[in-house]
């Protein structure tokens, strides 16, 4: 039961992309239709499930002054590793999600629970949060994906929902659409979870994984400065 | 000299990093409530997407590439780039303090900055020369600063506004962006246009 609970919590309860705020960046980039956010999806959670499992395994190898830098280069190689396995089998997201791809590296999602989860729990823990997560992080990319797709374009997976006849909103499938649409999401999930997100102020330096290296609070930092 | 203009004034309005891109989103929101705060940040962010320019071309271009291992620039580049601004900090901190107290508490947050990895592999997936992609870097850090420095104006402008309760907070903040955003797309054609 114990176990179970670190695999679901990601779904909904700590959703990394609507309550979290965490990996921001790809969600808006590629959410212009359901298949890439599908596509980034399970990408992603390819190598937070490889990173998670080898960063606890290193746990105890890793000195703690260089452990961010050691992090990076394990998450480096499965990017590189994914990065292969989709260009073989699945060309066209790898040409939809082009330079996002490789920036699965930066993705806060992976480093931050590669600091706050792997680098302290079983490895078994930590093989069900990053699946959690990554499952959490894929559920946020194909809703919010879906709804530009079918706002913006008029279709889902391809195939049309809203007739010809009636014209899409384009500004959804374009940049603005995507704040926008990310915005109203975690709205929604703020009302949801009864205004649980609200006490969040700042976006994700909680799970920011800078956070060791800034200190504690980097947007506090940011503004004493 | 035209085709640089073109890509550095594309960078910076048409192809904006953070309105248009979703690069660097992370500082956008989080280090854009103070004027002060969001202009030191994207100095440093501009200052970091050179160095690591000049420093990742290079290597890609002479190292990576002739001896095939171009598939190995995802780990190459981001070992770099937080290499580089480790040095870059203690370097700072020992000869201009001054400019490290100003900038020295973004520098750390710059490595898992999406735009600095993202604008390195781009300057290589796009083909640029050098030069090219030297422009390319400082025009996305100028498009950082600029929209850094408008979208402080406006969160200062939501912070007093009276808006429904479950928007307050990130929501009321990205669907500010969006509408940033949306005057950026007003640009459009336009570089291409007057210098083209």
């Amino acid at each position: 039961m114990g176990h179970l609970k670190e695999l679901t919590k990601g779904f909904i309860k700590e959703n990394p992309v609507l309550v979290l705020l965490l990996g921001t960046c790809p969600t808006l980039a590629v959410s212009t239709m359901a298949q890439n956010g599908l596509g980034m999806g399970v990408a992603a959670t390819l190598v937070l499930l490889g990173s998670n499992i080898v960063i606890s395994l290193l746990k105890k190898v890793i000195p703690d002054k260089v452990r961010i830098p050691c992090y990076i280069v394990i998450i480096a190689g499965f990017v590189t590793i994914v990065q292969f396995i989709v260009k073989a089998y699945a060309p066209s997201i790898d040409s939809a999600l082009g330079i996002y791809l490789p920036l699965i590296v930066v993705n806060c999602i992976i480093l931050g629970r590669a600091e706050m989860f792997a680098s302290k729990r079983s490895v078994l823990d930590s093989a069900l949060d990053g699946l959690g997560m990554g499952i959490g992080f894929t559920i946020a990319l194909l809703l919010i994906g879906s709804i530009r797709e079918i706002l913006g374009a008029g279709t889902w997976f391809g195939l049309r929902i809203i007739p010809e006849s009636v014209s899409p909103i384009a500004m959804i499938g374009l940049p603005p659409g995507g704040f926008l649409i990310f915005g109203v999401a975690v709205a929604l999930a703020n009302w949801a979870s009864k205004g649980k997100i609200l006490q969040r102020k700042s976006a994700g330096c909680a799970g920011c994984p800078s956070n060791g290296t800034c200190a504690g609070d980097c947007e506090g930092k940011g503004e004493n400065a | 000299m035209n085709q640089l203009i073109i890509i550095l004034f594309s960078a910076i309005l048409v192809n904006n990093v953070v309105l248009n891109q979703f690069l660097g989103i992370c500082p956008f929101l989080g280090v854009s409530k103070k004027l002060d705060s969001a202009f030191g940040m994207s100095v440093a962010v501009t200052f970091v997407l050179l160095i690591s320019t000049i420093v990742t071309w290079p290597i890609y271009t002479f190292i990576l590439e002739p001896s095939g291992f171009g598939y190995m620039q995802t780990v190459v580049f981001i070992l770099v780039i937080a290499a580089l601004v480790q040095l870059v900090e203690i370097i700072l901190k020992r000869y201009l303090p001054a400019l490290h107290k100003s900038l020295g508490v973004y520098l750390p947050l710059i490595t898992t900055n999406c735009a600095v990895l993202g604008v390195t592999i781009q300057n290589i997936d796009k083909g640029y020369s050098f030069l090219q992609s030297l422009v390319y870097a400082l025009g996305i850090g100028l498009g950082f600063l600029l929209a850094m420095v408008l979208f402080s104006g406006v969160r200062q402008r939501i912070e007093s506004a009276d808006i429904p309760r479950f928007f307050k907070g990130m929501p009321s903040v990205l669907i500010a962006a969006s509408l940033v955003s949306l005057s950026f797309m007003g640009f459009s054609g336009v570089v291409e246009g007057i210098f083209g």
